[in-house]
């Protein structure tokens, strides 16, 4: 909670304490923590004294300010035209039997939850996903399951060393 | 001019050896009415669809009065098939934050927003260096200019001038009723110019090489040189910069893959030309110039291609006129009821005009341009709808 209150006041800080902050705000707080609580809808509509419906409204307008807990790592697999053209049945194929879980679903641990997205702007580089905020292209299944191997050993080398 | 071959051209991304900024130190030495003039005299036309011409966009903005002005980057490139904005930030930033500082030059603003959309979250970092360098010389030339990046948050619409203003406010992506237009009532009811990434480019590059011998380039209507954004069936994709006023049939020759059945010309807002008007159809006349183009093959199902599209905008519809949030999920219900074979083919009709209502009762562009790739896929491939 005091991480979030943070952000809110560097951001109240740099924007003012109006309106025009929320976004930034919300932006902040989902690149923190992924997604945005009902808790912290009211933590900033508090800082920014307007109603929570309000930051609920603007919130839900936006894909990527979700308000559904996810996993740290948030996958989203480009659903566009050419991306579906070049093999994105399989790269998702490929991520739900890695992951064992359907789209829009997240892992166990919390580590990852899979999404799909509208066009990301990769689509000379298809099939593309980003994972949280980093942008993975020409995927096949065979690059995914590395992908998934890789951020499962950095996750255990983090743990390991808390 | 319009039946020449195909020719590629490069004045957007190529280098030039100067120093830093050299360019806007240079157009600062030109009469701000000058500059204008010469944006005017190029026949620059806006680059991220809509084709409102530059030059007169700037004078309305100059001739805004008050000191508190806004200049606009619009980085929220989200239609499908466009990546050109995220190769010109990533390759010549300076590019486009000259003519950022060259656009805040000229109409007198002085403060600036790079509008990225959340989905290049990733480019900040290196454009955050970039503008550190460029408040340098902004300084060191007297430009009282200062540029932050503004991250969206993932919804198409505010691709759109006044959604994208509506979001800046924090509020919901909405579109505005224009009047007023940005330029009158903009960011905080204050004047301001919202321009595409590789408008800002080719206006820094206007300055560089010369209203004429920008004009030199494209045809009658539309001058210059345009970003292709090129993907799907294609063995050279990627970003081309081409002269605008080719015909789609030298296009499909040089970057199909020998067997193209269709391209969507200005990514899905935009129209899907069959191969029987290939010779015909010419790219950049009649047609957007966002210039997403995106190539489909014989082995392609145009039932699946537009299904795609519907569903992407029935999710991006905002969801605040009528006819745009229900007409999009309507014709998605309907042809996926005309393939099941639970409506009659006939109905394929009502659909098109449904689509054509949409066109002149929608509030903003998404909704009216719906029935562009709509109209034009179902009229040229009927059959592949119903079987």
């Amino acid at each position: 909670m005091q991480e979030i209150e943070m952000i809110i006041e560097e951001k109240v800080k740099h924007y003012g304490r109006e309106r025009k902050a929320l976004l930034p705000i919300l932006r902040g707080i989902v690149l923190h923590k992924n997604y945005i609580s009902q808790n912290d809808m009211v933590c900033v509509a508090r800082a920014l004294d307007i109603s929570a419906a309000d930051v609920y409204g603007t919130a839900s307008f936006f894909h990527l300010l979700g308000n559904k807990e996810t996993g740290k790592y948030v996958i989203r697999v480009c659903k566009s035209i050419t991306c579906e053209m070049k093999g994105k049945h399989k790269v998702l194929k490929a991520l739900e039997d890695e992951l064992r879980i359907q789209l829009g679903e997240t892992t166990h641990d919390k580590l990852f939850t899979l999404e799909a997205t509208n066009c990301i702007g990769l689509c000379d580089e298809g099939p593309a996903m980003l994972i949280n905020n980093t942008p993975y292209t020409r995927l096949d299944p065979e690059k995914v399951h590395e992908i998934i191997y890789e951020f499962r050993n950095k996750n255990k080398k983090n743990h390991g060393q808390q | 001019m319009a039946n020449n071959k195909l020719r590629k051209v490069d004045i957007i991304f190529t280098p030039y050896s100067a120093a830093p900024y050299e360019i806007l130190r240079l157009t600062m030495q030109k009469e701000k009415n000058a500059v204008i003039d010469e944006i005017i005299e190029s026949g620059l036309r806006g680059r991220g669809g809509a084709g409102f011409p530059t030059g007169y966009k700037w004078r309305f903005m100059a001739n805004q009065p008050g000191d508190e002005k806004y200049v606009i980057c619009n980085a929220d490139e989200g239609e499908p098939g466009t990546f050109k904005d995220r190769k010109l930030l990533v390759e010549v930033p300076r590019k486009v934050i000259s003519g950022m500082a060259i656009a805040a030059y000229a109409t007198n603003s002085n403060k600036g927003f790079i509008y990225l959309r959340g989905e290049y979250n990733y480019l900040i970092p290196a454009l955050e260096k970039e503008l550190l360098i460029f408040h340098e010389y902004a300084e060191k030339f007297g430009l009282d200019f200062q540029i932050e990046i503004f991250s969206g948050a993932g919804a198409y619409v505010c691709g759109e001038e006044t959604a994208l203003i509506e979001s800046m406010e924090g509020k919901r992506g909405e579109p505005r009723n224009k009047p007023p237009f940005p330029i009158q009532e903009g960011f905080m009811g204050k004047p301001t110019l919202v321009n595409n990434v590789e408008t800002f480019a080719s206006a820094t590059m206007i300055c560089r090489v010369g209203a004429e011998t920008y004009k030199s380039y494209g045809t009658d209507d539309q001058h210059g040189s345009k970003l292709f954004s090129i993907s799907g069936d294609s063995p050279k994709e990627g970003v081309h910069e081409l002269e605008l006023g080719m015909k789609i049939s030298d296009f499909v020759e040089e970057f199909g893959d020998g067997d193209t059945k269709a391209v969507q010309i200005g990514g899905v807002a935009g129209f899907c030309i069959p191969r029987k008007n290939f010779e015909t159809a010419i790219i950049g006349e009649g047609n957007t110039t966002g210039g997403a183009t995106m190539i489909f093959n014989s082995t392609r199902s145009m039932y699946n291609v537009l299904h795609n599209y519907l569903e992407f905008f029935a999710e991006e519809s905002c969801g605040q006129c009528t006819p745009c949030r229900i007409g999009t999920q309507q014709l998605l219900k309907g042809i996926e009821a005309v393939k099941k074979g639970e409506k009659p083919e006939s109905y394929l009709n009502d659909l098109i005009k449904l689509s054509r209502t949409m066109k002149i009762t929608s509030k903003c562009g998404l909704g009216q341009s719906v029935t562009n790739s709509f109209v034009s896929i179902v009229e040229n491939f009927r059959e592949e709808m119903i079987y």
